[in-house]
């Protein structure tokens, strides 16, 4: 829909949410990019059997990975969703830490059989996503021929290499995070804080955007759009200023 | 058997950074291969690429002055320099898989004979973290591995095969331990450097597979 719904509250803008929902999280795994508050907001809203859809996961609480010094007493991370037993699956590509680390709440999950943890290639990953989002339902890759990723997966040779199929992903809801938005959803993003967001934004059926700050669009460089408004939803922040 | 003093993962990391070629693309893992970065000199021009989605880094951010939105894969906060440009991981793994990656340098649990990489799970914890090193095995056009030669308990890491699960089949060309330099060619396992004071026997002795003396041995490059 073009026209957008705003919000100042992250609880307002996912109370209409349910349980049994696949959720997309954007970000790399990291602070910045990462839908902080909409995952707070979530764990709030105290839904059961989610399937979450990430990167890099539940690893910033138990070791640091990611966030400022500065911030270090605030991590949050996926983990938040597990230590409430609310996910049902979480597919991601980098959900266990080195052994140095004490066990993250995935890992725990997995050990007591109280979740399902798909791990998939970072770029097989992106690309399901990216798929999912463009109408492409399956690619083939060379990433993971010989391994056990290949377990179970279509092959075919091509041009004298062996390479797997793999279908597109998509979801019911995506949580990303930009630096600015209009209202008419168009998104500005921040450095390294790309990742999996805008690839996120076309893969779900509602995209709701958390930015750091809604602004006219005459403060939106057109040239540097990251994200254009056809693939949001929602947009929340508690710095509107819109009049 | 005796062995000498082993070198340490600054002298495996020194010793990887001169395998980078002058004008190359490269993405270092975490961990000890992100240390090459410190001892790169600055005429080579390495453009470094890390999979969260940035190219053209070349300096960590002082503790009081890290920014959210300029970090590497492996959680290092980054200053701004020219030339850096970002990208999301659709880009950045079209980069990677797509054959635009010169040399990946990646940390590892076990290789194989004919360079098969273990490097994401221990199999006795039954579950790891592939991140971005299957891409990175298959889409890099050079692939070198830093590890020490054998484990902390004394287990060989360099095997006629594999244990742990892979994360590419055939794809190492080169292994940077603690005690030699060892190339992965179709014939076998050539060693081509020993550390200060170990013998081709020596390293023989703890390395799986019969390692094939390089018709010149040369001394192990040290800072």
């Amino acid at each position: 829909m073009s026209k957008k719904q705003i919000y100042t509250s992250f609880d307002k803008a996912i109370e209409d949410l349910s349980s049994n929902t696949s959720i997309m999280i954007g970000g790399f795994g990291v602070q910045g990019g990462q839908p902080t508050n909409l995952m707070i907001a979530l764990r709030d809203l105290n839904l059961k059997n989610l399937t979450l859809i990430g990167n890099v996961a539940g690893i910033s609480m138990i070791t640091g990975y990611g966030w400022k010094n500065s911030d270090k007493d605030n991590i949050i991370d996926q983990s938040i969703f597990f230590q409430k037993n609310q996910v049902k699956k979480i597919i991601c590509s980098f959900p266990i830490p080195s052994q140095r680390n004490p066990m993250s709440e995935i890992e725990k999950a997995w050990v007591n059989n109280e979740a399902e943890v798909e791990i998939i290639p970072q770029g097989t990953l992106a690309e399901k996503i990216r798929a999912g989002g463009s109408g492409i339902p399956a690619f083939y890759t060379k990433t993971g021929v010989g391994t056990i990723i290949e377990k179970n997966k279509e092959t075919k040779i091509i041009d004298g290499e062996k390479y797997l199929l793999e279908y597109a992903l998509k979801a019911d809801v995506a949580f990303i995070k930009a630096h600015l938005s209009d209202d008419k959803g168009n998104l500005i993003y921040k450095g390294t804080s790309r990742a999996f967001n805008p690839i996120m934004a076309p893969a779900a059926k509602l995209t709701i955007v958390e930015v750091d700050k809604i602004v006219p669009s005459e403060d939106i460089d057109s040239e540097r759009i990251g994200t254009p408004g056809i693939y949001v939803d929602r947009i929340v922040s508690v710095n509107n200023e819109l009049s | 058997m005796n062995y000498p003093e082993k070198l340490t993962k600054e002298d495996i990391a020194y010793r990887a950074s001169i395998e980078l070629p002058e004008n190359s693309y490269v993405n270092l893992g975490i961990g000890l291969p992100s240390l090459c970065a410190k001892y790169l000199e600055p005429k080579k021009n390495i453009i470094f690429q890390a999979e969260n989605g940035i190219l053209g880094f070349n300096e960590l951010s002082k503790e009081n002055e890290q920014n959210e939105n300029l970090i590497d894969a492996g959680g290092q906060f980054l200053n701004y320099v020219p030339g850096i440009s970002y990208f999301d991981s659709a880009d950045s793994f079209a980069m990677i898989r797509g054959g635009h990656i010169d040399v990946t340098v990646l940390g590892g649990l076990q290789v194989s004979e004919n360079g098969d990489l273990a490097n994401w799970m221990i199999k006795s914890r039954g579950i790891g973290s592939i991140g971005g090193a299957m891409d990175l095995v298959t889409g890099a056009r050079e692939v070198i591995v830093t590890m020490e030669h054998i484990t902390k308990d004394n287990k060989f890491k360099i095997l006629k095969n594999c244990d742990f699960p892979l994360t590419g089949v055939n794809c190492v060309n080169k292994i940077i331990t603690d005690i030699a330099v060892i190339e992965v060619r179709e014939e076998g396992m050539f060693i081509v450097e020993l550390a200060k004071d170990w013998s081709l026997e020596q390293v023989q002795s703890l390395t799986e597979p019969k390692l094939i003396p390089s018709k010149i041995i040369k001394d192990y490059v040290t800072r």
